[in-house]
């Protein structure tokens, strides 16, 4: 069983933590792994940088530009990865826009997630439909589970076809919104999450976007099988440096 | 036979489709559900035509440049765009898409702008309407095209800076899909050019085909034939030469000639050549060619001409480009402006230096006596003068 699919049989409360690869410094990937992991976070997304993250708010922009500024690429990612495995057992997730998966090639990308030791994929552009048709043969292959995004707006024939082709979980969108941490959530919010709830799907759920603190951390589990943060880490480690990273996953789960 | 048309999936050949993240996709599928519906209906194109007329001042003039075609031993038409109410071709998708919003019940409109004659051209739309406007605006762009800024306020638009990445119209469109993202259900996004994801490209070369049709039509009173040889445009993004080749696309008797922006020379690293620099990917939701790193970092083009530095190029033209049913030539800034200085002083007519890479093609290629050439004149000048004064020392 892959290690996605087995925490959420084993854990509840899951906290993922997303992080920009390449920032602050081009060499802290597998430092900020580590921080994460000892600090008991049960998954890990590590975002491949793009130039244009149409889907990013300002914060994951912003880290991103510095990534590739600083001279982040994919190939290097996977080189860095190489030690992955020897540092950490939790599930490792690669997030990443279409467009620089497709350059390198998605096999060879498949394959280098492999051997690297990554669990799966949430490439945000790239539709369920187009997936299904060219792509999933691929992703099989090489043992890599797929995750999809639904928002508020999702109807709920397409939820169901996401569900579908999703494999290790369902990343809740919790709002009309690009990411970026907020302080609380709203009614709708939380009748849209019960909404989804009731459709009893096959894959288990994890809200993202919008999540930063105790507050919406608490409120997402309670909807589901726990929360996506990444603004709030990346600002957080920005001002506080890698090291804090401990602190801050405390913070949120205290 | 071969189709240059889209097809029913949303794509012209190996390019096209909608690769966006699943919060847009409840526009895209309202949009694609929709457009052809509405915009086929008797009460749509009543109300379109109507505006084209009477607002716009279509039709547009075909114009046989008689100075112009005794240099060249040729004949030389232009489809005079330029004579658009605002000053080019922009408006005619504008217009279109305006009432299309308005039949979906859309409150709001959003649009990206490079140069800002989308910008105004939107602006202008949404004055009409009366409904409210947020045009994204590269920052960079805001401080080099003043009159353009000064004019979608006039208009009543609110002009809101893009600060993200390289600051021009590639963000200035990121922002915008941003805005729509976070505004899913109240906004409608008027794309500018036949970029994005489908049904856009469709969609405003739909309504940029009257171009070409009223071409045909005015040819045929003119010289009792609705077939010229050759179809030539300047293609950024490729609204202007999509609208002028759209009825002649799947007539291999006539010749497309698409013009890109060399830039300071398509090797010098300062150019917008697409189909020479570019490769294939994903620019915005659509599969194309666009300018990329080999990491497939989108990377900034340069051209003396705002309107046609775009990393990519539409759909259609990345087909007709790989199917070799359309020619293509790099024009340099040198080239384009000596040629708006020349169309001014031949003609009478002073162009948008986007218009002028067009013409440029009259000494890059060999024309018959008998040969009937149509050149998008596909925008006026007026909003280039500070360029050309600082450039011709004026």
């Amino acid at each position: 069983m892959n290690r996605i699919n087995q925490v959420f049989k084993n854990s509840k409360d899951i906290l993922s933590i997303y992080f920009t690869s390449g920032f602050p410094k081009l060499d802290d990937t597998l430092e900020i792994i580590k921080e994460l992991d000892n600090s008991n976070v049960q998954m890990i997304e590590i975002g491949l940088p793009f130039s244009d993250p149409l889907a990013d708010g300002p914060t994951i922009q912003k880290s991103s530009e510095i990534a590739l500024k600083n001279g982040m690429t994919t190939d290097l990612l996977f080189k860095q990865l190489n030690g992955l495995r020897a540092i950490t057992d939790i599930p490792v997730v690669i997030m990443g826009y279409f467009n620089p998966i497709l350059q390198y090639g998605f096999e060879k990308f498949c394959r280098r997630c492999k051997n690297v030791g990554i669990d799966g994929l949430i490439v945000p552009d790239l539709p369920v439909e187009i997936y299904q048709k060219d792509y999933i043969k691929i992703t099989e292959k090489f043992g890599l589970n797929m995750m999809f995004l639904i928002t508020p707006q999702t109807s709920n024939e397409r939820i169901y076809k996401i569900d579908k082709f999703s494999n290790g979980f369902i990343y809740m969108v919790s709002s009309y919104s690009v990411t970026g941490a907020k302080n609380s959530f709203d009614e709708y919010q939380i009748d849209y999450f019960k909404r989804i709830n009731k459709m009893k799907l096959s894959n288990p759920l994890l809200i993202g976007f919008g999540i930063g603190n105790n507050n919406t951390y608490k409120t997402a589990c309670k909807y589901s099988s726990g929360a996506i943060i990444g603004s709030a880490f990346i600002k957080h480690i920005k001002r506080n440096g890698v090291k804090s990273t401990k602190d801050f996953i405390s913070e949120i789960t205290e | 036979m071969e189709n240059f048309n889209i097809n029913k999936d949303g794509f012209y050949g190996d390019f096209g489709g909608a690769f966006i993240p699943e919060m847009l996709q409840p526009n895209i599928d309202e949009l694609q559900k929709n457009y052809l519906k509405i915009t086929e209906s008797t009460d749509f194109k009543k109300e379109f035509n109507k505006l084209l007329t009477d607002y716009v001042g279509r039709p547009t003039p075909l114009y046989f440049a008689k100075r112009l075609s005794n240099k060249y031993k040729t004949k030389i038409y232009l489809k005079r765009e330029d004579l658009c109410h605002t000053g080019a071709h922009k408006i005619n998708n504008t217009i279109g898409q305006i009432i299309l919003a308005k039949k979906l019940g859309k409150k709001r409109i959003i649009a990206e702008t490079g140069a800002g004659q989308h910008g105004v051209a939107t602006a202008t739309v949404c004055a009409l309407m009366g409904i409210e406007c947020v045009v994204y605006m590269g920052e960079i762009d805001i401080s080099r095209q003043a009159p353009n800024v000064a004019r979608m306020k006039m208009l009543g638009a609110k002009v809101r800076s893009a600060t993200s990445g390289s600051r021009t119209l590639k963000d200035a469109t990121n922002e915008a899909i941003r805005d729509w993202i976070a505004n899913p259900i109240d906004t409608h996004y008027i794309i500018g050019s036949v970029v994005g994801p489908h049904p856009y490209p469709d969609m405003v070369a739909r309504f940029q085909s009257v171009i070409g049709y009223e071409t045909k039509k005015q040819l045929l009173e003119m010289e009792q034939t609705d077939k010229p040889t050759h179809v030539i445009a300047c293609v950024g993004g490729g609204s202007n030469a999509a609208g002028l080749f759209y009825p002649f696309l799947n007539d291999l008797d006539v010749e497309i000639v698409c013009v890109e922006a060399a830039g300071k020379g398509v090797n010098s690293g300062e150019s917008a050549a697409t189909s020479i620099l570019g490769t294939e990917g994903i620019i915005h939701g659509s599969k194309t060619l666009l300018m990329q790193t080999q990491d497939g970092q989108i990377t900034e083009p340069y051209s003396i001409s705002a309107g046609l530095d775009y990393p990519g190029i539409g759909p259609m033209h990345a087909n007709l480009f790989k199917s070799n049913r359309g020619k293509f030539i790099s024009i340099d800034d040198d080239d384009a402006m000596k040629w708006g200085l020349m169309l001014s002083q031949i003609e009478g007519i002073i162009p948008a230096i986007e218009t002028s890479h067009a013409f440029a093609v009259l000494e890059k290629m060999d024309f018959n006596r008998d040969d009937i050439i149509i050149f998008n004149c596909s925008g006026r000048g007026d909003k280039d003068l500070d360029t050309y004064i600082n450039y011709f020392k004026l």
